[in-house]
C-alpha cells in the first residue's frame, strides 16, 4: 500500500468505527434494533474490499458494516436495515454484494456457487466470503470448502478469527492449532495474518486473488479480537475479563495504525481532528436521511415471496388490506 | 428408436423426465444439472441418463456427497446467471439440505427485495412402494409446502411429469420437484415428443364425477383410478400436481358440486397436507358439505421397511372404506 492507499484505508476504517459507535448509541435510544457491532474487524474488511477489482463480489455475514461502507453502500440504508426495515437491503445497482446473512456459515455455499458460476462463464472475477471463527465448526464450512477445492472455484474465504462465537472461545470450536491449517484438508491455500494490520490484509487478498483466479481457492485466517459484545443483546462481561479486553485494545488498529502514520510523518493530531469532524458530519447526514425515510407500507409484506403473487397470497392480502386501507 | 417405442407403447416417467431435461438443456445453455451420480451413472434412477454425453461435464456435474452445498451452491450459481437443476438422490436426504432450502433458497428474493432470485429446481424421488432401504421412502411434502417462497410439485404420470418439469425449469421461483419413486417405471404412456408445459399451481381433474370428490397426488393417483374401476360410485378424481401454491379453486368448485370429499395421501396423517386441504374445504365450502371430510393416509409412525410398507400406504380397501364413510350421510 502506498501512502495514499493507507490514508484512504485509514479514513474508511475510522468512518466504520465512528459509524458503529453511532449505531450503538441509536440502538440504546431504541431507534435501531439488535445488531452486531463490528469494532475490531475494520482493518480486515476495509483492507479486503480495497484489494478487490470492480467486478468482484462480496458474500457477507452479519458483522460486515465496514465492508459495506468500503463498498460504497449508503449508510442510511444500513441504518434502515438495522432499524428493522428490509428495504435497507435493496442493494443498489453497481454494488456487488449478497444480502446480510444471519445463520452462521450458511453463506459459504452461496459464495462458492457464485464464484463457480463466474468461472464457468469465463468471467475473471473472485468472490470474497467473510465468516467468523464459529463458522468453521459448521457442516456448510466443510462441505463448501471441499466443493471449492474440487471444482477449483475462485473464492477467497476470509475468516475473522475474533476469538469468540458469542461466549464460546476458539479452543472450544476446534482442536486445530490454527484455522488456516484447515485449508490443507481440502487441498486449498491457507494463510494466517494479523487482522489488525490493514496493509498485511490488503497484500494477502491481492495475492489470494491471483491464486484464486488460477484455480486454487484460498482460506485466510485474519486474527483479531471482538472488542464489543457479540450483539447489542449480549453482555460479554459474563464470560470474559476486563483485563483480557484491555490487553486486546492495545493491539487495536485504531491506536497502532494512527501511531504508525504519525511516526512516519504523514499524519498529525490536527489532521486527525479534521478527519473526525468530516466523518461525523457524513454520519449525521446519513442519520438525517434515515430519519426522513417514509414508513414502509404494510402491504409490502406480500411482495417478494414469489415473482408473481399466488392465489393464496392475493386472498390473504385482500383480507389484510381491509384492516389497513390507507397503508 | 425411442420415438418408435413411444408411438407403440409409450414411455415411463423416468424417460419422460429425461426427455424434458434433454430438451430444456438444448433450449437454454444456462440450464445445468448437479448432484450425486448424475453424470456418468445417469442418476441412480437413470433420470439423467446420457445427458453428460450430450452436454458434457461442465453442464452435467457429479458433485461431492454434500446435499446442503448442492442446494447452497445452486443458490450462488443461480445468482451468477445459471439455471441449476439440483438432484437430491433420495427423499430421506433432503433434510440435509433443508437449512439452505428454508433459510435461503426460498427467501433470497424477499431478503434482497427482488434484486436476487433463486430460480433453482430441486429434483428428488418421493414416497415408497419399492421396498427400499430406510430413509428412501419418505413423503415429506407437507413439510416443504409450509415454506413460503418455495413451490412444491409432484407429478403422477409420464405425461404430466414432462410438462410439469419443463414448467418448473422455466419458472422464475425455486421449485421442489418430487418424483413418485413408485411411478418411475410403473406406468407407460404416450408422451408427445416435442416440449410442452403444464402450468404450476393448477390441479387437474382426471375424471369428472358426481358422488364424491377424491383428492390425491403422486403415486396415489394410479390407486385412485384403480379404485374407480372397481366400484360403481361416481368419483370426481383430482390430481393436485402442485402442492404449493395450491389450486384451491378447482378443489372448492368440485366439492361444491359433489358435496363430499375424501383426501388420500401416503404421508403421515397428523399435519399431513390433507389437513390443509380439509381446512380449505371447511373454510370455503362447509355449508355445501353433506358429510365430514375423510382423510385416508399413512400413519403417524416411521415409514416401515419393505415387509410392512404396503400396509402403511393407503390401498384400495382403505380408500373404498373412506368413500363409503362420506356416503353414509
Amino acid at each position: 500500500m502506498d501512502k495514499q492507499e493507507i490514508l484512504h484505508a485509514y479514513e474508511l476504517m475510522v468512518l466504520s468505527r465512528l459509524f458503529d459507535s453511532k449505531m450503538l448509541a441509536l440502538q440504546r435510544q431504541g431507534r435501531l434494533g439488535t445488531f452486531a457491532s463490528s469494532q475490531g474487524h475494520e482493518a480486515i474488511q476495509v483492507g479486503s474490499v480495497m484489494a478487490l477489482k470492480k467486478d468482484d463480489w462480496v458474500a457477507p455475514y452479519f458483522r460486515q458494516w465496514p465492508a459495506f461502507i468500503a463498498l460504497g453502500y449508503p449508510m442510511e440504508m444500513l441504518l434502515q436495515y438495522n432499524s428493522g426495515d428490509e428495504r435497507g437491503m435493496l442493494i443498489p445497482k453497481g454494488i456487488n454484494v449478497l444480502p446480510v446473512n444471519i445463520p452462521v456459515s450458511s453463506q459459504i455455499p452461496h459464495a462458492v456457487g457464485l464464484a463457480w458460476g463466474f468461472k464457468k462463464k469465463g468471467q475473471k472475477k473472485v468472490v470474497v466470503c467473510f465468516l467468523g471463527d464459529g463458522a468453521t465448526s459448521k457442516g456448510d464450512f466443510h462441505e463448501a470448502l471441499n466443493f471449492a477445492g474440487v471444482f477449483k472455484v475462485p473464492v477467497i474465504l476470509i475468516c475473522e478469527n475474533n476469538q469468540y462465537a458469542i461466549s464460546v472461545p476458539l479452543k472450544r470450536q476446534t482442536a486445530s492449532k490454527t484455522i488456516a491449517q484447515k485449508a490443507d484438508a481440502y487441498g486449498i491455500e491457507g494463510m494466517r495474518i494479523d487482522g489488525n494490520n490493514v496493509e498485511e490484509i490488503y497484500e494477502a487478498v491481492i495475492k489470494a486473488r491471483e491464486i484464486a483466479l488460477q484455480g486454487k481457492p484460498v482460506l485466510i485466517e485474519a486474527v483479531t479480537y471482538r472488542l464489543s459484545d457479540h450483539t447489542t443483546a449480549d453482555d460479554a462481561s459474563r464470560y470474559r475479563s476486563k483485563s483480557e479486553v484491555e490487553e486486546a485494545r492495545k493491539k487495536d488498529w485504531r491506536i497502532i495504525l494512527k501511531n504508525k502514520i504519525i511516526n512516519e510523518g504523514f499524519w498529525n493530531e490536527s489532521k486527525e481532528k479534521q478527519l473526525i469532524k468530516k466523518l461525523e458530519l457524513l454520519i449525521e447526514k446519513a442519520v438525517k436521511k434515515f430519519e426522513s425515510i417514509k414508513p414502509v407500507d404494510p402491504m409490502d409484506i406480500f411482495n417478494y415471496t414469489f415473482n408473481e403473487m399466488t392465489y393464496q397470497l392475493k386472498r390473504q392480502s385482500e383480507t389484510f388490506k381491509r384492516f389497513y386501507p390507507n397503508g | 428408436m425411442a420415438e418408435k417405442k413411444n408411438e407403440k407403447k409409450g414411455i415411463v416417467m423416468v424417460e419422460a423426465l429425461n426427455q424434458a431435461l434433454m430438451q430444456e438443456m438444448t433450449r437454454d445453455n444456462n440450464v445445468i444439472i448437479l448432484g450425486e451420480d448424475v453424470g456418468k451413472d445417469g442418476g441412480v434412477f437413470r433420470v439423467t441418463d446420457k445427458l453428460i454425453e450430450k452436454f458434457g461435464e461442465e453442464r452435467v456435474i457429479d458433485t461431492p456427497l454434500a446435499e446442503s452445498t448442492i442446494v447452497g451452491a445452486s443458490i450462488g450459481l443461480a445468482i451468477s446467471g445459471y439455471k441449476p437443476i439440483a438432484e437430491i438422490q433420495f427423499s430421506g436426504f433432503i433434510p440435509s439440505a433443508f437449512d439452505q432450502m428454508i433459510n435461503h433458497l426460498s427467501r433470497m428474493r424477499w431478503r434482497s427485495r427482488g434484486r436476487y432470485s433463486c430460480a433453482v429446481v430441486i429434483r428428488s424421488p418421493n414416497g415408497g412402494g419399492v421396498k427400499a432401504l430406510e430413509h428412501h421412502s419418505e413423503s415429506l411434502e407437507a413439510v416443504y409446502a409450509h415454506i413460503p417462497g418455495l413451490k412444491v410439485v409432484i407429478p403422477s404420470t409420464p405425461y404430466n411429469a414432462k410438462g410439469l418439469l419443463i414448467s418448473a425449469i422455466r419458472d422464475p421461483d425455486p421449485v421442489l420437484f418430487l418424483e413418485p419413486i413408485k411411478v418411475y417405471r410403473a406406468i407407460r404412456e404416450i408422451v408427445p415428443e416435442e416440449p410442452y408445459t403444464i402450468p404450476l399451481g393448477k390441479a387437474r381433474i382426471i375424471k369428472e364425477g358426481t358422488h364424491v370428490t377424491i383428492i390425491g397426488w403422486g403415486a396415489m393417483i394410479k390407486t385412485l383410478i384403480d379404485v374407480q374401476n372397481s366400484i360403481d360410485i361416481d368419483l370426481e378424481i383430482i390430481d393436485l400436481q402442485t402442492i404449493s401454491p395450491l389450486d384451491t379453486e378447482t378443489i372448492i368448485n368440485s366439492v361444491k358440486k359433489t358435496k363430499r370429499c375424501v383426501i388420500v395421501h401416503e404421508a403421515a396423517r397428523s399435519c399431513g397436507f390433507g389437513a390443509e386441504l380439509a381446512a380449505q374445504v371447511y373454510e370455503n365450502a362447509i355449508l355445501h358439505l353433506k358429510a365430514p371430510v375423510v382423510r385416508v393416509t399413512g400413519f403417524d409412525t416411521t415409514m416401515p421397511l419393505g415387509k410392512l410398507e404396503k400396509y402403511y400406504i393407503p390401498d384400495a380397501n382403505r380408500i373404498i372404506e373412506g368413500i363409503k364413510e362420506v356416503l353414509k350421510f
